[in-house]
């Protein structure tokens, strides 16, 4: 403290002797200091991994990490960029599995918050319930429908039973397991639209609402000219967070399909496709190269959204 | 502005309180480093990684006694056969020292793991006690745990595959015995099937990789094998392509409806033991799951009968599941041996065996009291199936999980329906590309 000067008196006291030199270089840096943990930080958990794995794409690097590789340029881009055989299909349901989910929960989102947004009896225990998917651990999500939509043994096939629909194969089913595991990823994320939905709708005056009223505009009127557009800017948050979030889903599908997305590959995102190449093929350079192209990916349409947003706001 | 002397108390103030920051800072630094430290004087502690099995249970309870025995302790990890495998793969990629013993699959990540460097050579070792006895463990799995002509693990479990199936269902139908050929196992589960409805003739693995072990007793005793002689892929050879077509067609016409093509072990046994199925064929070394009744529903009619015979007689598998290695980059070699001597000591495996888990050892095998507790039917099964049984359950590759789901694609295809031979002839072709590179 300032005391540091006076409390010395026998000491011909200026400020530059009595403090010591690493305080003195400290003071002159210290903006760097504040900011090195974090660029710490960001240079080891980011920056690192990303720019190794940037180099492991170019090696053909197999079996252990440690092992000599070759640097092979970018024949690993050349070799994935061509396989239609598990690449491209990965792509499609990536992007399938994303849009479609995207889709449904922002539109659904959207429905639910705006039946939220006005108060209500009993409105506190209706969200709580809302949310509950959103805080359960998606493993045990996954495990839970998996029990659920088990063909033979299952609560689904048991309450089509009741109403005389023939059992369904779902998650067992080569082309309804990716619909499937969709069903479960709106299930437990919906909520989480609208709870940034509803923080938006609650933010917005109630002005214009009344204004529209009195000039006799009908509800969706109101909501088509009124809410969506103050609305967008909260709406594009939503799918851009859900969107990136969705674009890495790993969880729900391992726990329900396992390695490599099913036995025909029928939930192998590329997400999904990368973690097999390196865990179960141990093939790190080809690995390495899907998850660089996976990166360029959501980077791309990351920007693609903020530019729109930047546009809507 | 403000005048000079409260300037220079600003100063002042932000210098000591970056000064005060960076002291914490160091503070925490340094007690972070102490709490470091300690690492290296653990050489009194082994890190043992298991995986989830019965053996693991069994050697928890005893392993006070080796504490107490030896004055080290056990650090203990336990994990799924897939969080396990993960494990491995990051911490030994990462060169770790952190790993002491490891259980570990010869026939699936051996290879993979001798080839890199992971595992340290017990050649010595294994030699040096001869109490202990190496030369008492049965050639096969010394076999599967020996690297170009070194000794990389110890076997600790041995499995054959067997025939499970339900004594009540066979008996309603009039049946007396078990099948003794897979043509019959087949016209058994149709009948009973047809008979009770709601319950499959037959239930196995399904899953792409995870049933590649189990047929292959159906490939062996159809008179096929993964690679020929010469090393060449050999799956789309007529012997293998019956093969296929049998244990997809068993499954597809008389499993369960709507079956799913993702069943490991731990779904087909759920179904077994659930009542839903008369006929099953597994891994012996799991029967506690079906005849334990806190886990299955038919522990009382369960019975077990030697792997039916095909055109090429009864030919199931005979494998080390599971060994013991150490990490090559362990600082603790020494200790870490000490405490797969003792979880391998004919005590301990005998003790093992009796709890329903078969090790390695001639000596115990051997042993009328090793076997008294196990069901009468799985100790003749067991002995009937000694002689003719083959050592490998999968392709003997270094990369082997490419391998399971290349050879295994025709499994799916049959039970789905589809062309079963020409998605033989497709995986031999990607099998034969598979092997090639591997030889490069």
């Amino acid at each position: 403290m300032a005391a540091t000067t006076t409390a010395r008196p026998t000491t011909p006291a200026t400020t530059s002797t009595s403090t010591p030199a690493w305080s003195r270089w400290a003071n002159d840096h210290r903006k760097w200091l504040f900011a090195a943990p974090a660029m710490i930080f960001v240079a080891v958990l980011i920056i690192f991994p990303v720019a190794w794995t940037g180099y492991l794409s170019l090696t053909d690097a197999e079996g252990s990490v440690r092992a000599e590789s070759e640097f092979i340029g970018f024949a690993n881009y050349a070799e994935v960029l061509q396989d239609t055989d598990r690449f491209w299909p990965a792509v499609m349901r990536t992007v399938v599995f994303t849009g479609g989910v995207l889709l449904v929960e922002v539109v659904l989102g959207m429905a639910i918050a705006l039946l939220l947004w006005r108060p209500f009896k009993g409105e506190k225990w209706v969200r709580v319930a809302i949310l509950m998917p959103l805080v359960a651990t998606p493993v045990a999500v996954g495990m839970m429908w998996r029990l659920i939509f088990d063909p033979n043994i299952g609560l689904a096939n048991t309450m089509l039973g009741w109403v005389g629909i023939p059992p369904q194969p779902w998650l067992a089913g080569e082309k309804t397991a990716l619909a499937t595991t969709m069903f479960i990823d709106i299930w437990q994320w919906t909520p989480m639209v609208v709870l940034i939905l509803l923080a938006g709708l609650t933010s917005l005056s109630d002005e214009p609402q009344e204004a529209a009223l009195i000039d006799g505009a009908t509800a969706w009127q109101r909501f088509r000219h009124i809410t969506l557009p103050l609305l967008m800017p909260t709406v594009v948050v939503a799918i851009l967070l859900r969107g990136i979030d969705a674009l890495k889903t790993f969880d729900i599908l391992y726990a329900t399909k396992g390695k490599g997305g099913g036995s025909f590959h029928e939930v192998e995102t590329l997400n999904v496709y990368a973690y097999g190449l390196s865990f179960d093929y141990n093939d790190y350079g080809v690995s390495s190269t899907v998850l660089i192209i996976f990166f360029l990916i959501i980077i791309g349409s990351m920007w693609a959204l903020t530019s729109r947003r930047k546009d809507a706001a | 502005m403000a005048g000079a002397t409260t300037g220079t108390e600003t100063d002042v103030l932000r210098q000591s309180v970056i000064g005060t920051s960076l002291a914490v800072a160091a503070a925490v630094g340094l007690s972070a480093c102490g709490g470091g430290g300690e690492d290296s004087a653990g050489s009194k502690t082994v890190r043992v990684t298991l995986a989830n099995h019965v053996w693991t249970e069994n050697i928890k309870k005893a392993l006070p006694e080796f504490e107490k025995e030896s004055g080290l302790k056990v650090e203990l990890t336990q994990l799924g056969e897939d969080q396990l495998s993960d494990q491995y793969n990051v911490k030994l990629n990462a060169g770790t020292s952190e790993l002491d013993v490891m259980m570990y699959r010869p026939l699936q990540e051996g290879k993979q793991f001798a080839k890199n460097g992971y595992l340290a050579d017990l050649t010595e070792k294994v030699k040096s006690n001869q109490e202990w006895d190496w030369s008492d463990f049965q050639p096969g799995p010394v076999q599967a745990t020996t690297y170009e002509e070194k000794v990389v693990g110890v076997p600790l479990i041995t499995e054959q595959e067997v025939l499970y199936y339900r004594k009540d269902l066979l008996e309603k139908a009039g049946y007396t015995n078990p099948p003794k050929t897979l043509d019959e196992l087949k016209e058994m589960a149709a009948k009973i099937q047809a008979a009770n409805p709601g319950v499959a003739g037959f239930v196995a693995r399904t899953g792409k990789s995870p049933a590649v072990t189990q047929f292959s007793s159906f490939l062996y005793s159809f008179g096929g094998d993964w690679v020929d002689e010469s090393g060449k892929a050999a799956v789309s050879t007529p012997e293998a392509k019956e093969a296929y077509a049998f244990y997809g067609g068993l499954i597809k016409d008389h499993g369960p409806a709507n079956v799913s093509t993702d069943m490991g072990w731990p779904e087909a046994m759920a179904i077994f033991t659930q009542g839903k199925a008369a006929f099953y064929t597994e891994a012996n070394s799991l029967y506690k799951n079906a005849t334990d009744p806190a886990k299955s529903k038919v522990s009382d009619t369960v019975g077990f009968a030697a792997f039916p015979e095909g055109p090429a007689g009864s030919k199931p598998y005979s494998i080390p599941s599971w060994a013991l290695g150490v990490n090559e980059a362990s600082e603790n070699q020494d200790n870490a041996w000490k405490f797969i001597e003792w979880a391998t000591s004919k005590a301990q495996t005998l003790e093992n065996q009796k709890a329903g888990v078969p090790g390695g050892r001639t000596s115990v095998a051997a042993d009328p009291e090793a076997t008294a507790t196990y069901p009468k039917d799985l100790v003749e099964a067991n002995a009937a199936m000694a002689q003719n049984s083959v050592g490998h359950d999968r392709p003997e590759v270094v990369k082997v999980a490419e391998a399971r789901e290349i050879v295994g694609q025709p499994i799916v295809d049959a039970i789905t329906g589809k062309d079963a031979a020409a998605s033989a002839d497709a995986a031999n072709e990607a099998f034969q590309k598979f092997l090639d590179d591997e030889n490069k």
